[in-house]
């Protein structure tokens, strides 16, 4: 589904991905830990196709197609999502009207009319009950006044909307209470489907026991420097990643 | 366009006596250019007019002689020279283009963008349009219909001859001749406009619109515009087209004066899209307009705006609240791009007691444009415990725009509240790429992130309206993030 090889990317001249390599089959969950500031998120935005991002060297596959050649929102439309670390408040935009706009942008790359009103609706309703999301969050605007936790809910609400072939989820664990954080990964869950790739990005062990991982890679300095089974979490959980840093050294 | 059915007919039945009632009697006659006391007669006797009026005309002339035109620090513009222009011609019969073929491409470009219909397109772009004969039977009903309820709606032109009795009593009453340099030349010289008048307790069931008129003979420079709303009276006028409107005038300085009498209500919604000139500013129209309503006891007017167009725009509308517990609103979107300037506000003078006032201005600055947002609030003696709220919010698109904000309070009373807030943003990139993730064009982001900003004062225009005016935002804006 993606494939990364020797991805470098600088952000104002500052190397901060620094020849990274990564394989994810259809179907799988892969898990990325490592310090703060190693180059997570940037990894992130590289691969949505955020412009401040420029890729210096190495190539991404996506499902095929070459995915630096695409800019950001036809990355998107092509199944390609992100789950924002910290997701953004558009004031005046309902929430219900933003994915309305991104539903139907995917659906005219893919040759179909606009959704009707009933199908969008009858999805809406779907959708947000995977994720518990209740009516007075779809109505407001996006984002707009949301706790974080709320955010995060939304993020994966949209995440169901859009169907994706492939999701980074950006530390969605961060700012949930034990309720939403198991109420987030069993939407997730319920959207693991063999065409359907995540990456998910955390420092945290506890939210791989809900959702668990295929493989679990240690990001450090822009690099991978080690990859395992999901048991690799509870390794990290209980030494930290200094013992990675040495063996590696 | 939206308007379809009754507005739509409404406009095609005052269009025709606007255009004929001016035709008829005068021949394509064109006055020299230049201003004096000769050239008003010529006017006034064209129009043959009462003499009352002629001698209004001709103090108002004379006031303006002796007045200045203002400098505002804001804005930068070549003055017009009023020698140089031709104050009365006959109105000329716009070209009648065989098809569409013969408009011109980026007009029709933009046209398609607002969704308007092909049939539509030709009207407004002067194409030759097959005429309906089962319209005209529906466009009689709804004469009949306003007719029925009392309601005149016409040229200012026909109700100087035939309501000369109201005409004489309100003209001037709202918008006094020497209230400023431009409504003193619009007094001397206008040439027509609209007359509104709605009878004691009727609820004029449709919205007006001059939409029509406007775009079949063009506006004139100087317009004059006059709608009274009789006691426990409601009405609701559109003013303005969202389509671009090109005009060979350049300056344009219209008078609009709403009286609001005991317990009426006047809501007046614009749609001002004059061709704001090339990148570079050129060919642009200075719209300089002078827009004001009386409130009476327990009476409400509101005003509300989305202004796109224009190189210079110089626009004020304002309320004098009167009688006591009435109430002024003003709701503004005002969108500069490239080389426009805007100098755009309201005020709000509060005579009675009780008196109340809300201000919403959304200003956005796109390219090197500068968009100012200037307001007053005064609060007079006797108005006992008045309020006003005033909100005033820019964003910016660029780096190379401006976004001014000049409020000014004058209180007299102790026992007022006037509140105000401001606050200026730039357009997030992180909003913008947070909806390029989702799949969204940039263009359409802007468009949400734009309209998502101005929803306040778009959810007061009229539905068609609104969904036209948010289709405006987006194409004026088009390309502008940087
Ligand atoms: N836009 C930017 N401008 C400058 N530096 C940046 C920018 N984005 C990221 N960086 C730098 O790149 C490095 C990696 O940041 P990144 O956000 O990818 O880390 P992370 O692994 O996601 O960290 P965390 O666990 O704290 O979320 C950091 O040193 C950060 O300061
Ligand atoms: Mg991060």
């Amino acid at each position: 589904m993606l494939t990364i090889k020797n991805l470098h990317a600088q952000v104002e001249d500052t190397a901060i991905l620094k020849g990274l390599d990564l394989e994810i089959g259809p179907g799988e969950v892969h898990a990325i830990m490592g310090p703060n500031g190693s180059g997570k998120s940037t990894l992130a935005s590289v691969l949505a196709g955020r412009e401040d991002y420029e890729v210096t060297a190495g190539s991404i596959d996506f499902d095929g197609t070459d995915l630096l050649e695409l800019d950001a929102s036809e990355r998107a439309r092509e199944g390609l999502f992100l789950a924002f670390q910290y997701p953004v408040e558009i004031p005046g935009v309902s929430n219900l009207n933003f994915m309305k706009a991104a539903i139907n942008a995917k659906r005219e790359n893919q040759g179909l009319d606009a959704i009707s009103a009933k199908d969008f609706l009858a999805l809406v309703e779907e959708k947000s009950a995977l994720v518990e999301l209740s009516g007075r969050l779809r109505d407001r605007s996006v984002n707009e006044g949301f706790s974080g936790g709320e955010k995060k809910r939304n993020e994966i609400f949209q995440m169901a909307m859009l169907e994706p072939k492939m999701a980074v989820l950006d530390e969605t664990d961060s700012g949930l209470d034990i309720d939403a954080l198991r109420i987030v990964s069993e939407g997730v869950n319920a959207m693991r489907h063999e065409g359907r790739s995540f990456l998910v990005i955390t420092h945290y062990q506890r939210l791989l026991d809900h959702i668990v991982p295929d493989h679990v890679h240690v990001l450090s300095d822009g690099q991978i420097v080690k990859s395992g089974p999901k048991e690799l979490a509870f390794e990290l959980e209980a030494k930290g990643y200094d013992w990675i840093k040495e063996d590696t050294a | 366009m939206a308007y379809e059915g009754e507005d739509k007919i409404l406009e095609e039945v005052t269009g025709k006596a606007y255009e004929f009632g001016f035709t008829t009697d005068i021949d394509s006659d064109k006055a020299p250019a230049g201003l004096n006391e000769s050239i008003i007669r010529l006017i006034s006797s064209k129009k043959n007019e009462p003499e009352w009026l002629l001698e209004w005309r001709l103090k108002a002339f004379r006031t303006w002689e002796d007045m200045t035109e203002p400098e505002w620090s804001h804005l930068q513009y070549e003055k017009p020279d009023f020698q140089a222009i031709s104050y009365y011609a006959a109105p000329k019969q716009k070209k009648v283009l065989a098809s569409m073929d013969e408009v011109d491409p980026e007009l029709r470009k933009t046209m398609d963008k607002l969704g308007i219909s092909l049939e539509e397109q030709k009207r407004l772009s002067g194409v030759a349009v097959d005429f309906v004969m089962d319209s005209v039977s529906v466009a009689t009903s709804f004469k009949d219909k306003l007719a029925d309820l009392g309601i005149i709606f016409c040229s200012m032109s026909e109700a100087v001859q035939e309501h000369p009795e109201l005409v004489k009593k309100y003209i001037g009453s709202v918008v006094p001749v020497r209230d400023n340099y431009y409504s003193a030349l619009n007094a001397a010289v206008f040439t027509d406009g609209s007359f509104c008048y709605i009878p004691k307790g009727v609820k004029c069931p449709m919205e007006l619109s001059t939409y029509f008129r406007i775009n079949e003979s063009g506006t004139g420079q100087f317009e004059r515009t006059l709608l009274i709303a009789d006691e426990g009276s409601y009405v609701s006028y559109l003013e303005g087209c969202t389509a671009p409107q090109r005009d060979e005038n350049q300056l344009h300085a219209a008078v609009v004066e709403l009286v609001a009498l005991d317990d009426s209500e006047i809501k007046y919604s614009t749609v001002q899209n004059w061709y704001p000139g090339d990148e570079k500013g050129k060919g642009g129209v200075y719209n300089f307009v002078t827009k004001r309503g009386i409130c009476h006891a327990r009476s409400k007017i509101s005003w509300t705006q989305v202004e796109t167009g224009s190189a210079v725009t110089w626009k004020y509308p304002s309320c004098v609240l009167k009688g006591d517990d009435s109430v002024g609103e003003f709701y503004s979107v005002a969108v500069t791009n490239n080389m426009q300037q805007a100098d755009t506000g309201t005020k709000m003078i509060h005579l009675g007691k009780r008196t109340r006032s809300t201000i919403i201005s959304k200003g956005i600055s796109a390219g090197k444009s500068q968009n100012s947002y200037r307001g007053l609030v005064q609060i007079m003696p006797n108005a006992d415990h008045a309020r006003n709220f005033s909100q005033c919010d820019s964003l910016l698109m660029t780096d190379r725009c401006g976004a001014h904000t000049f409020p000014y309070i004058e209180t007299k009373n102790p026992t007022a509240q006037v509140e105000h807030e401001a606050t200026t943003s730039k357009i997030g990139e992180d909003q913008i790429f947070y909806c390029l993730q989702r799949g969204i064009e940039e263009e359409q982001a802007i468009s949400l992130i734009v309209n998502g900003y101005a929803k306040e004062v778009l959810n007061k225009l009229p539905m068609e309206f609104a969904v036209e005016a948010q289709k405006l935002l987006a194409i004026s804006l088009e390309g502008s993030v940087g």
